[in-house]
């Protein structure tokens, strides 16, 4: 029960947010969000012991097919266009995966980075169809059916992208507690021993990785939807890249570790070119360092061992009592 | 007939090249196990540190083939600096890290040293191409190539063969190959693993910046030339299989000639090459060409 | 152990600090924006208003986004550095008439940066920030093609007039039309149709081409407008080899034996930036250049930079009448001037691009101001002022012609390469000419394909 409650608070919390901070924080946000079911999806590949450096297939993949089915099939429902849009990450997952889950460590790596550049380059070079790397344009969604003044519609697609990303963490928590997410780690723990309890050490990765494509597929369409355009660099091996540091410095203990991970990355990075837009990289780069070196769990550190000097006074206080 | 050949000669001056650049990397995976995305920065490093040694060098009206011992230079300067203050400063204190973690300090690093060049060398492009039109040409099936591709190709195998020769034929060469094959039974033999370490991450320093140094001549040193280079140094270390010499070279080569040949046939392909390549690689042996398989424990 | 309890213990302060600066920063993003003076600029003290204008605000703040990092660098530090010693200059009413006034219309004008890098989605991001948080009166900036396409739907969102300086798509107004977008330059159309007619006056027997161009949409959209101009006007002509290297490969050594290989009587080339360069070095020592010409559409930014070791022959354009292209007028006289005294360096065509675009948004302001009785204007009349402005700049006068008059047309300029000037430190540019705007520009409302295959009904052409 406990997680369902945090998981509404958290979500009644940022809706109230939505209506306080400034409008371009609230952009802000909403890309975090979108970046953050990737990095989700990043960290669940994690756990199972694997690094994916592809994740911006299936991201620029859902992005593009957002942007396709509004154009080609006149589809302006946000709604519609995101579940069409992560049924696409799902699909390449899917097939991709039937190659990628026999690999393992670096070799995974690399050809997850291997085929997200080929789509890269599929993306550049279909001129016509896609725009090249300008990229091509995502119509005006509408939201419920409803056709959104400017304001509101940033609003309503910040709710949308809040909604989608809670229940989506709320799902994939669920998951880290089945059987199957208990699978997923002991692959990465000791995939013998894990055959040798019966299971399907390829069948898990599949379905971890189809899972972990529609979590980026769901991120990719909503990032569509709130940037307005798309272009192959979504595909590019840097967008996965960063997605796998992110969730690292996030940490990938538990679900909210990389969502916050995610807001807080891209908040320090809009202040990095806020006030140094000369050396932000140099600001990025140490700012992470000392995460590494200071918080071996990623920023998740934080919240656990405030929770741990809470109980630890709790417990002094009650004993001197 | 005659464009094969053209291919081949293609084909084996962008090999050396992606040769330089990667040997370090997979110097530095096979014995530290570390994937370095900074190579690209120690690389960058190099070809700056080499153009402005250059400039400087040509202005004062010396022996002009001097040039080449002073890119030696400065490959060496930058590897011997930059090697152990990295080694020593920083990546010692994440050997006992997830390797994924590893891989983000190295990028961390990446994106400081990246700004760092900037502030230090400016955004204006450098230039230092005398040593590469000093050679002059040589005509190969009716076509003139810089000789300076063959020095490069020269020195590949130079550096490559030496390389070869100080693993497998010295002391030192022979406790590395002890300390890849286990970091903990070689220190309970006396090994002193930390220095086998800092030497080797300092030789794989000096080679990115020897590759560097050697490209400063033939593009024009700007900001980002970093970044271009890491995804095709993995690549071909990851198609010869990581952490292995021979590997680098055969990966490099292939990389090499299917590119030369896409250029010359089918251009549009010449995005895709590498990682088609690469795909098809991996697909038929997971390990890379060359790896050694990793013994499974349970 | 031990070791890992004093980790400990620094881990629970830096976290300590981590949350309050997370705080700290989200607080500070609902305070109101504190303005950082740039540097170089706030030093100037603002001549004070000739006539102040009624209404007018403290200062007028515009937001300039371009390449501060990274591969785009070589364009965006020019533009940069020409923004600062412009802005400088205008503040303190030292520029040529008829821009003597200080500032726009007497009020001081404040300059913020962004850096171009991070690809469309951060700079759409970006965008807003600049306009809901610095809440700039105006943006002007972006190199990169997606980035501007990326950007001009949110500037109609928002409502804010944004100027592209240099980004060279036609997709932007081809595509849609917009309020509050403006563009003071024309598009990569324009300077490829131009290279084309330049290539055919200097060369009318030409037989083969070929094309050497970035594999991505400016070089697949220069090669298909130059190609297909080509065509059109020649039809006989044979294109022989059509390489597309990577962007930013910066080793070329395969494509130039392909290109040795195909002979062809000319290379066509939209290379920018440090490939730019890097092509000339290596192609030059392997005579290409003897047995083809080469046609660099924007190659001039190279000439200062490779000095004498530019080879002779090769065609050589500025985006227009721009760098070594420019006319010789007092404003492009005093442009380099000031320019030169304080980078110690000739200014390229991006910053040209930077310069005339400030002297459009100055002209347009201006204009507005005086059809508004001397009152400052509303962003609306500054946006009809804008419309069809003809203006003045170091590049020549510029019309606002097309797209409802949000897009200008330039005149083409080509120049071959010739012997090396010491005095100047770069080759001296020959046979100068000069396509008239009416010429190199599809007519109102025609998509440039479309005015191609037409056979460029409506082109006035010397």
């Amino acid at each position: 029960m406990r997680p369902l409650l945090i998981t509404v608070a958290l979500l009644a919390l940022l809706a109230g947010l939505g209506f306080v901070l400034p409008a371009w924080i609230i952009f802000l946000l909403s890309l975090a969000f979108a970046r953050g079911l990737a990095i989700l999806s990043v960290a669940l590949l994690l756990r199972a012991g694997l690094v994916s450096f592809g994740q911006g297939l299936f991201f620029a993949a859902s992005a593009y097919t957002v942007a396709f089915v509004m154009r080609a099939w006149g589809v302006r429902e946000a709604a519609l266009a995101t579940a069409l849009g992560t049924a696409a990450g799902v699909l390449v997952a899917g097939v991709t995966g039937l190659l990628l889950a026999r690999y393992r460590e670096i070799f995974f790596a690399m050809l997850t980075l291997a085929f997200s550049m080929v789509l890269y380059g599929i993306l550049v070079k279909a001129y016509a169809l896609t725009g090249g790397s300008d990229g091509m344009a995502v119509a005006t969604p509408t939201i419920a059916g409803l056709a959104l003044e400017a304001e509101r519609l940033r609003s309503g697609l910040y709710l949308l992208t809040l909604s989608c990303t809670a229940a989506v963490a709320y799902l994939t928590f669920r998951y880290m507690n089945s059987p199957l997410g208990y699978a997923a780690r002991a692959v990465r723990d000791n995939e013998v021993r894990l055959e040798y309890l019966g299971l399907s050490t390829w069948g898990t990765i599949y379905l971890t990785y189809v899972l972990a494509g529609g979590l980026s597929g769901l991120g990719g369409a909503l990032m569509a939807l709130n940037v307005g355009h798309v272009d192959p660099q979504l595909a590019y091996w840097t967008t996965s890249g960063e997605f796998v540091f992110v969730a690292l410095l996030g940490g990938i203990g538990n679900v909210l570790a990389p969502l916050g991970g995610a807001v807080v990355f891209e908040i320090l990075r809009a202040y990095a070119f806020k006030y140094a837009p000369y050396i932000w990289q140099m600001i990025m780069g140490s700012a992470m360092l000392l995460i590494i070196l200071f918080m071996p769990e990623g920023l998740w550190t934080i919240y656990t061992s405030a929770v741990r000097r809470i109980r630890i006074r709790r417990w002094s206080w009650r004993r001197l009592g | 007939m005659n464009t094969w050949l053209i291919i081949a000669v293609d084909g084996v001056a962008f090999a050396s090249w992606l040769f330089l650049i990667s040997v370090g990397m997979t110097l530095i995976y096979g014995v530290l196990r570390i994937l370095n995305v900074a190579h690209g920065s120690l690389y960058a490093l190099g070809a700056y540190t080499g153009a402005s040694l250059i400039i400087a060098y040509f202005r004062h009206d010396l022996w002009p083939y001097g040039s080449y011992l002073v890119l030696f230079g400065a490959a060496l300067l930058v590897g011997v600096i930059a090697g152990p203050l990295i080694e020593r400063g920083l990546l010692r204190w994440v050997y006992d890290r997830d390797p994924a973690v590893q891989l983000l300090v190295t990028y961390a690093l990446f994106l400081i040293l990246e700004d760092a060049i900037k502030l230090g060398w400016g955004a204006d492009p450098y230039y230092a191409y005398k040593p590469y039109q000093l050679l002059g040409q040589v005509q190969l099936g009716g076509i003139a190539y810089p000789r300076y591709s063959f020095l490069l190709l020269g020195i590949a195998v130079a550096a490559g063969g030496a390389l070869w020769l100080f693993i497998n034929r010295t002391r030192f060469g022979k406790l590395i190959v002890a300390v890849i094959e286990d970091p903990e039974i070689s220190t309970a033999m006396g090994v002193n693993v930390p220095r086998v370490y800092v030497i080797t991450f300092t030789l794989g320093a000096v080679l990115a910046a020897l590759g560097g140094a050697f490209t400063a001549p033939m593009i024009s040193v700007a900001p980002g030339i970093a970044v271009e280079v890491i995804v095709l140094a993995f690549a071909v270390v990851v198609i010869g299989g990581l952490g292995s010499l021979e590997g680098a070279a055969l990966g490099a080569l292939i990389v090499g000639i299917v590119r030369a040949a896409a250029v010359h046939h089918i251009p549009d392909l010449e995005l895709f090459a590498i990682y088609l390549v690469m795909a098809a690689v991996l697909l038929v042996r997971p390990q890379g060409l060359f790896a050694r398989e990793e013994r499974r424990r349970i | 152990m031990r070791k890992s309890h004093i980790v400990v213990r620094s881990r629970g302060i830096f976290a300590g600090m981590l949350i309050g600066a997370i705080i700290l920063s989200l607080l500070a993003a609902c305070a109101p924006p504190v303005t950082v003076p740039e540097a170089g600029m706030g030093e100037t003290p603002a001549a004070a208003p000739a006539a102040p204008t009624a209404g007018a605000p403290s200062q007028v703040k515009i937001g300039i986004v371009t390449f501060l990092s990274g591969p785009g660098s070589p364009f965006g530090i020019p533009s940069k550095n020409a923004a600062d010693v412009i802005v400088e200059a205008l503040n303190a009413g030292q520029a040529p008439a008829p821009y003597d006034q200080a500032g726009i219309g007497g009020v001081p004008i404040q300059l913020v940066y962004v850096d171009e890098s991070g690809g469309p989605d951060k700079q759409v991001a970006e965008y807003r920030r600049l306009v809901l948080d610095e809440k700039v009166d105006l943006v002007l900036g972006y190199v990169s093609s997606a980035s501007c396409l990326a950007v001009a739907p949110v500037a109609e969102e928002l409502q804010k007039l944004t100027v592209f300086y240099t980004c060279a798509t036609r997709r932007i107004f081809e595509e849609a039309s917009y309020k509050y977008v403006f563009r003071t330059k024309g598009t990569d159309l324009v300077y490829n149709v131009g290279a084309a007619r330049y290539l055919l006056k200097v060369k009318p027997d030409l037989q083969t081409i070929a094309g050497m161009n970035q594999n991505y949409a400016w070089g697949q959209d220069s090669w298909t407008a130059f190609r297909d101009t080509v065509l059109q006007l020649k039809p006989d002509v044979q294109v022989v080899s059509e390489q597309f290297p990577k962007l930013f490969a910066g080793e070329y050594s395969a494509e130039i034996s392909a290109l040795l290989v195909a002979r062809p009587d000319a290379i066509h080339s939209s290379f920018w930036g440090s490939d730019l360069e890097a092509f000339l070095i290596q192609a030059t020592p392997r005579r290409l250049f003897d047995q083809s010409i080469g046609v660099f559409i924007i190659g001039e930014a190279m000439l200062p930079s490779l000095g004498e070791d530019v080879p002779p022959g090769l065609i050589i354009g500025a985006e227009g009448t721009h760098g070594a292209l420019a006319p010789d007028n007092e404003l492009n006289r005093w442009f380099t001037r000031i320019y030169r005294e304080r980078y110690d360096a000739r200014p390229i065509h991006p910053a040209y691009h930077m310069a005339l675009t400030l002297f459009g948004v100055k002209a347009a302001y201006e204009k507005a101001i005086a059809e508004n009785g001397g009152k400052w204007p509303t962003q609306d009349q500054v946006i009809a002022a804008f419309e069809h402005l003809e203006f003045d700049s170091p590049s020549g006068v510029i019309q606002m012609a097309l797209a409802n008059g949000h897009q200008a047309i330039e005149p083409m300029a080509f120049g071959i390469t010739g012997e090396f000037d010491p005095a100047a430190g770069e080759v001296k540019l020959t046979d100068r000419m000069v396509f008239p705007a009416e010429c190199v520009n599809p007519p109102e409302g025609m998509k440039g394909e479309e005015w191609i295959a037409q056979g460029f009904p409506g082109a006035k052409c010397p």
